[in-house]
This record gives structure tokens, C-alpha cells and sequence, in this order.
């Protein structure tokens, strides 16, 4: 919201005779040297290129794809309409589509219940200062830092069913990674692990910057350890905290790296991300097939973001 | 209490490049990367492509697909030749083989080099039908040495050349000598020859075929021998068109056939690499796997003479046996090469028996199409892998070549990666297959 009276102060400055007449306003806007609305206006304009150029507009492309049939090949003028038919296709028609749904929905449960708040317990662990805390602090950051290539090189050496880890140490012979049932949650602790690390990390920034007056008069009043944390820390928290939920739920979204690197998001990985990338990228060319289903996942992130914004300017207008 | 707030707006402002650690588009660049570093090797040695563009230039581009190091050196000392029979220098830019093939539909319709390189089949006649390959008829008068089957398979829907054929290798049953004298097997010629070597080899200990699907492409040989067996090379190829249903009861028939012989196959296929079902075959446990000849780089150098092939079995005496999966891969021109006239040279030199004898002497692990080169090099394996598809009536390229690139990888992978996982629900998978394919062949 800083930004608007700047660009109104823009707009205002050119006649200087004018600007006089008006009160303290006109006055502090008069104070805006030549530089100064070169800087302003090149900051607000190379932004907003870049995000209507880079964000809105390849949204909005692949809105208006979503209802066309193109292929990728030979020039637009030949792309024909074909309505909501790519809507009708991947709901009805497109059998990865509903597993897809479901694996994200459940991608968002198990980041939520499980490992963002386990992150968040290992930060309050690590908070107190226990010897070694930057040795637990890297290990567990480690896999955040890894490259995805490395990251599905290493699962593939643990969850291999003929050549694995994990089945020579408990002597079975599981399908890790074929068997649909299994698979997913073979996934989601690798991507546990990773998002782990992420949480541990953001919150631990977080309880560095808690004022430790706080915990010392609630140390005082005879505060025990758990009740300060729920009842002084977690409330004082607040905006971190809106950071990890959100954080959280833009991963589970946004979750396709390990899935694509293990089988291409099929068979028991479906995720929504992984259906555009196989549809649109590659040799497939499903444009606009592929772009219906971007759609419907832009739709859903549209959701979260608008909560996130409305939080968020409620907050400030506090 | 300005303290945490502060940082916590410090926090929020980090957020969103972390949040995007890495994602689509740099994994895709990183390939391209990747790609391009692979061809910064050759490309080091060359000039720059863009130096001579005029009709009478001495350069000509390639654009190849071959990043593995060895058919990479192939590819080099292929073009050595050329510039030694022709004076033209060939500038080749090597791409990563999956990156090229994911970004063909681009790299056509934006500057594609002079000729490169890609297979025979249904993609190779979209392109041309597409107008986006050039017509190399006039440069099949010159060329001997090809049969008719690999003259076909490089013609497009209008009658005309696009494609100049170089190397190919087939699809067989592959399996280690040692065991079969061991155990005293013979090669099965019929469907149930095959069920009772399978059960003898339960038997004996041994998983019978080894099978592996977790890259979703391999089960694709499976099916396409069981049809072509089943029904037939002509009916494989118009229902891969789209021209045939999927719910009919010879597709049908198909993956009844297939889900009987599923108890023969290596179980929990869908998390295991072909790497790793050839190594279990190579390691003894397994008895035979259908795969391309390219299996053999699962095995050590001493332990190559010892793999053999049949092909697979007759399951309709009607139809026989005599069709398989052989793809083809090779050359095509640009739609507007910068000069047609070198472009054309390199054709014919590549499609040449020169061409081919220096691929003989330099990769074992290919067959080469002409059949006028000096074929004595070949190992054992390569000879009788020649004599099979020599003396094949059809052949097919693999599904995945045979039909539209979007219906056979958002389609019948995730179609086939459901038959193995539940082989009795045939009806419903073929009903929910063909009200797909409807939807994407009427686009």
C-alpha cells in the first residue's frame, strides 16, 4: 500500500505553481528532485513489466489455450476453439486426473500434520543451544541443498526392490517404488525429509529473532518450558508462522521434482504438476489439453494465495 | 516487540526464491545445458556454422541426437569421411537424446539445422505431412543397397522420400546359452511351447521372463509383439493410426493373452529399470526377456558371446511369425536447409556403404541399414540379429514411433502400467483407452 501516494506524487509534481497552493502534502511532494522520479518510476515500471510480462501474461495465455486444441505446431492463426472440451476430457476422460487430485490433497496432509510440525520441533530443539547445533542444523538442512538429480540418485540406491537398501536390511522383497499403494508414501518421506530441513530453518531464523526478555519474565511468573512456548513464543510468532503454513501448502502444490524424477509422476505418483509437465513439455505437445489442467491448478493455488493476501492486509492494516 | 517483527518481515521478503528451489524450468535448462555441454566437445573443433551461408558454401549442419560417448565418436568419424570425400565440413551439434527428442516440435519450426537426425515412422510422416522436413526423393535415386522394407519405411503419406535410413536393431527374446544347456531348454515356437518352458523354468528356479516397466516404454515391446503375432502387422499398424478400436475383441484378445503369460514375467515390474530386469537375466536368475539388442550392454565383454535370441514365438498359424519391432533410426532434411545442395551431399554420403562400413568398424551395438556394406566385423549376435530382420515380411518401429507421440506417452503407458497392475479389469482399461484415443485423434 506504501507505494500509492509515490505514484500519485509522480503524477503531481510537473507544476511546481500549482502544488504551492495546497497544504503540508503538496509541500513534502514538491521535495522530489528529477532523480528522484526517474528512480521511482523505473522501480514501479521494471516490476510491473516483469510481473505482467513473466506472470500475468503466460497465465492468461494459458487460460485462453485451455480452450483451443493446438498442438504446438504450425502458426497460431490455425488453432481452433474447441470450448470446454479439454475441461470435459480431463475430468471425465483422463484417468490419471482424480489420483493426481487426491495425491496432492494428501501431499498437503502429510506436509502439514507431519513434517512442518516436526520441522518446527526440531527448531525449538536446536533454539536451546545443545552442543553441536550447527552439526544438526547442516545435517538436517543438507537435503534442502542437494541437487534433485543427486536427491533421486540416493532414494533410487534406498528404495531399488532388487538392488536396494532398505529391502537388504529388512531382507523383503516391497516394491518400493512399483507398487502403487506403497509408493506414494516411500515418496513422501523423501519429500518429508527435504521439507524438514526447509521448516527447521525457517523457524529457527524466527526463534533467534523472539526477544528473550519475554521467556525470562514468563520464566519469572514460573512459566514451565511448554506453556512459555505455546503461550508467550508461538503468539509472538505469529508472522513466521503464516509464512511456514504458506510455505507449506505452496509445496505440496508445487510438489513434481521428486515424483518426476522417480517415474515420471505415473503410476500411484500422479500429481498435478507432473499431468501439465507430461502433457504440454515434451513430445506429447497436448497444449492445450495440457493447459486446462494448469488452469485448474492455477484455480486451486489462487485460493490459497487470496486467504495468504487477505491475511496478510489485514494484518497490515492493524 | 519490533524485534521479531522486523525479522519476520526480513523472513518473508527471503521467502520466495528460496520457495522456489528447483523447479521445472531450471530442470529443463539444466538439460539444455547439459546438452549443449555434450556438444561443446565437437563443436570445439568446428568452425562457426554460421560462417558460410551462401548456396556454394563448404559447411553443412547436423543436428544429432547421439550423446552417449560411443555412437557420439560414430557420428564424428562418419562426418570425418565426409569431409574427406566431399571437402564439405560438417558443423554437428549434439544434443542430449531425450532433450532432442522432447524439443522436436520447436527445434523443426524454429532453425533446425541443415539434416538431422530421427527415426522412421508414424512422427517422421506427421513432419513431412506437416511440411516440416525436406523432400529427399531425388537423393534415394542415388543410393544402393536398401531393401524395400526400409524404403517404405522412409516414404511419407505422399509417396516421397524423407528419410534416409543408417542404422536399426531388432526386438527378440534374448537369453544366456549357459543356462539353456544347463538346463537343457529348447527355443519355443509356439505360444505353448513357451507357457511350458516358463513353467519349467519355475521349475528349475529361474524367474522365466524378466520384465521391467517402471520408465513406462518397455511393456510397449510386450504388447506390440503379442499384436503383431496376434492379429497381424497390418491391423497393428492401422489400429496405432487410430483406424482400429481398442475395444475390439482382437485387442481384446491381445491382453487376454498377455495377462496369461503375466504369472511368467518377474513380478512388481513397475519399479524396476530394464537396466536392472537385463542384469537379473545377465546374473542367471532370469530365463529369457524381450528386449532390443541394445540389451547386450548389460553384459560384460567376455560374457557377450554367450547371449543368443530367438524371436518370439508364432501364436496364430495364420499369421506366423515372420514380424517384429525393428526401429530405424536416421537422417532428414530441414524444410529450408541454408544449402540444399550440401545438405543433399551429406545425405547421400550417410546413406552410402562408406558410411555404413565405418559404423560396422566402430559400433557393435548396431546394425547398419545398408545392405551393401562389409558386414564381416559383425560379432555372432549382430550377424543373426541381421539374418532376422532380413528375413522379416514387416516391420514395425515400437509403438512409441508408430503412433502420435502425445497418445502413446499420456495414454497407453499409464493404460499398460494399470493392465500390469490389475490384469483382470481388460474391458474397462480398453473402453477408457478408446474414449481417449477418440478425443486426441479428432484434434
Amino acid at each position: 500500500m506504501s507505494d500509492l501516494p509515490l505514484i500519485q506524487a509522480d503524477r503531481a509534481v510537473p507544476p511546481p505553481a500549482t502544488t504551492t497552493s495546497r497544504g503540508g502534502r503538496g509541500r513534502r511532494l514538491r521535495l522530489l528532485s528529477r532523480t528522484d522520479r526517474v528512480v521511482i518510476t523505473l522501480m514501479v515500471l521494471v516490476p510491473l513489466l516483469l510481473v505482467v510480462g513473466l506472470v500475468w501474461l503466460p497465465a492468461l495465455a494459458t487460460v485462453a489455450l485451455s480452450g483451443t486444441n493446438w498442438d504446438g505446431i504450425g502458426p497460431l492463426s490455425e488453432i481452433d476453439w474447441v470450448g470446454a472440451r479439454n475441461y470435459d476430457d480431463v475430468v471425465n476422460n483422463y484417468p490419471p486426473f482424480m489420483p493426481a487430485v487426491q495425491n496432492n490433497l494428501l501431499w498437503l496432509a502429510a506436509l502439514f500434520v507431519v513434517a512442518t510440525p516436526f520441522g518446527m520441533f526440531l527448531a525449538v530443539l536446536l533454539d536451546k543451544e545443545l552442543r553441536g547445533s550447527r552439526f544438526y542444523q547442516t545435517a538436517l538442512y543438507l537435503p534442502v541443498v542437494l541437487s534433485l538429480a543427486l536427491i533421486g540418485f540416493v532414494w533410487q540406491l534406498i528404495y531399488s526392490r532388487d538392488q536396494g537398501l532398505l529391502n537388504a536390511v529388512l531382507g523383503g522383497d516391497t516394491d518400493w517404488y512399483g507398487d502403487p499403494h506403497v509408493n506414494i508414501w516411500a515418496v513422501l518421506f523423501a519429500a518429508g525429509w527435504r521439507h524438514v530441513g526447509y521448516i527447521m530453518l525457517l523457524y529457527l531464523a524466527g526463534l533467534k529473532g523472539v526477544d528473550p526478555s519475554l521467556r525470562e519474565a514468563a520464566a519469572v511468573d514460573g512459566s514451565s518450558e511448554a506453556s512459555t512456548f505455546f503461550r508467550v513464543v508461538f503468539p509472538v510468532m505469529r508472522p513466521i508462522n503464516i509464512i511456514v503454513l504458506v510455505v507449506t501448502v505452496i509445496e505440496s502444490l508445487r510438489a513434481f521434482d521428486l515424483v518426476w524424477v522417480i517415474n515420471k509422476g505415473r503410476n500411484g505418483l500422479e500429481l498435478l504438476s507432473a499431468l501439465v509437465t507430461a502433457n504440454v513439455v515434451g513430445e506429447a505437445s497436448r497444449i492445450g489439453f495440457g493447459s486446462a489442467l494448469a488452469t485448474i491448478m492455477l484455480v486451486v493455488s489462487l485460493v490459497f494465495i487470496t486467504l495468504y493476501l487477505f491475511t496478510v492486509m489485514r494484518e497490515d492494516r492493524r | 516487540m519490533s524485534r521479531p517483527r522486523s525479522q519476520a518481515e526480513y523472513l518473508a521478503r527471503l521467502v520466495p526464491p528460496s520457495v522456489a528451489g528447483l523447479n521445472r524450468r531450471s530442470l529443463l535448462a539444466g538439460a539444455a545445458g547439459t546438452g549443449a555441454l555434450l556438444g561443446t566437445g565437437l563443436l570445439a573443433g568446428c568452425g562457426g556454422s554460421d560462417s558460410g551461408s551462401g548456396s556454394d558454401s563448404k559447411t553443412v549442419s547436423l543436428g544429432s541426437n547421439q550423446s552417449d560417448p560411443k555412437p557420439k565418436d560414430v557420428i564424428a568419424k562418419v562426418m570425418d569421411g565426409f569431409k574427406t570425400s566431399s571437402g564439405v565440413q560438417v558443423n554437428i551439434n549434439t544434443v542430449d537424446h531425450n532433450t532432442f527428442q522432447e524439443n522436436i516440435n520447436n527445434y523443426l519450426q524454429g532453425k533446425p539445422d541443415d539434416v538431422f537426425m530421427w527415426f522412421a515412422g508414424y512422427r517422421m510422416r506427421f513432419f513431412a505431412a506437416k511440411g516440416l522436413a525436406g523432400d529427399v526423393s531425388d537423393v534415394w535415386g542415388k543410393l544402393s543397397g536398401y531393401s524395400d522394407a526400409f524404403k517404405k519405411a522412409s516414404t511419407g503419406d505422399d509417396g516421397k522420400q524423407y528419410f534416409v535410413p543408417a542404422s536399426y536393431y531388432p526386438w527378440a527374446v534374448f537369453y544366456r546359452k549357459s543356462v539353456w544347456q544347463q538346463h537343457g531348454y529348447q527355443v519355443p515356437k509356439t505360444l505353448d511351447d513357451l507357457n511350458t518352458l516358463g513353467a519349467q523354468m519355475k521349475k528349475d528356479g529361474l524367474n522365466p521372463i524378466a520384465f521391467a516397466d517402471k520408465d513406462g516404454w518397455p511393456a510397449m515391446g510386450t504388447f506390440d509383439i503379442l499384436n503383431l503375432r496376434i492379429n497381424g502387422y497390418q491391423f497393428h499398424i492401422d489400429l496405432m493410426a487410430g483406424k482400429e478400436a481398442w475395444t475390439s475383441d482382437k485387442v481384446k484378445k491381445v491382453f487376454d493373452t498377455w495377462a496369461g503369460l503375466l504369472p511368467l514375467h518377474q513380478p512388481d515390474a513397475l519399479g524396476r529399470t530394464w537396466q536392472e530386469a537385463a542384469q537379473s537375466l545377465q546374473q542367471k536368475k532370469s530365463g529369457m526377456y524381450l528386449l532390443g539388442l541394445f540389451v547386450a550392454q548389460q553384459f560384460n565383454n567376455d560374457e557377450q558371446d554367450d547371449l543368443d535370441f530367438f524371436t518370439f514365438p508364432e501364436i496364430d498359424s495364420t499369421i506366423g511369425a515372420k514380424a517384429l519391432d525393428a526401429p530405424i533410426d536416421g537422417y532428414m532434411m530441414a524444410r529450408k536447409p541454408k544449402s540444399e545442395a550440401n545438405a543433399k551431399k551429406l545425405l547421400e554420403y550417410v546413406g552410402s556403404k562408406d558410411a555404413a562400413n565405418i559404423v560396422v568398424k566402430s559400433d557393435p551395438s548396431t546394425l547398419v541399414a545398408n545392405n551393401g556394406a562389409d558386414t564381416s566385423g559383425y560379432t555372432a549376435l549382430q550377424k543373426k540379429a541381421a539374418e532376422l530382420v532380413g528375413s522379416a515380411t514387416e516391420i514395425a518401429q515400437f509403438l512409441d514411433r508408430d503412433t502420435r507421440p502425445d497418445f502413446a506417452s499420456t495414454v497407453i503407458i499409464p493404460a499398460l502400467q494399470q493392465f500390469i497392475k490389475n490384469p483382470k479389469d481388460i474391458g474397462g482399461l480398453l473402453t477408457s483407452v478408446e474414449n481417449q484415443k477418440k478425443s486426441i485423434f479428432t484434434s
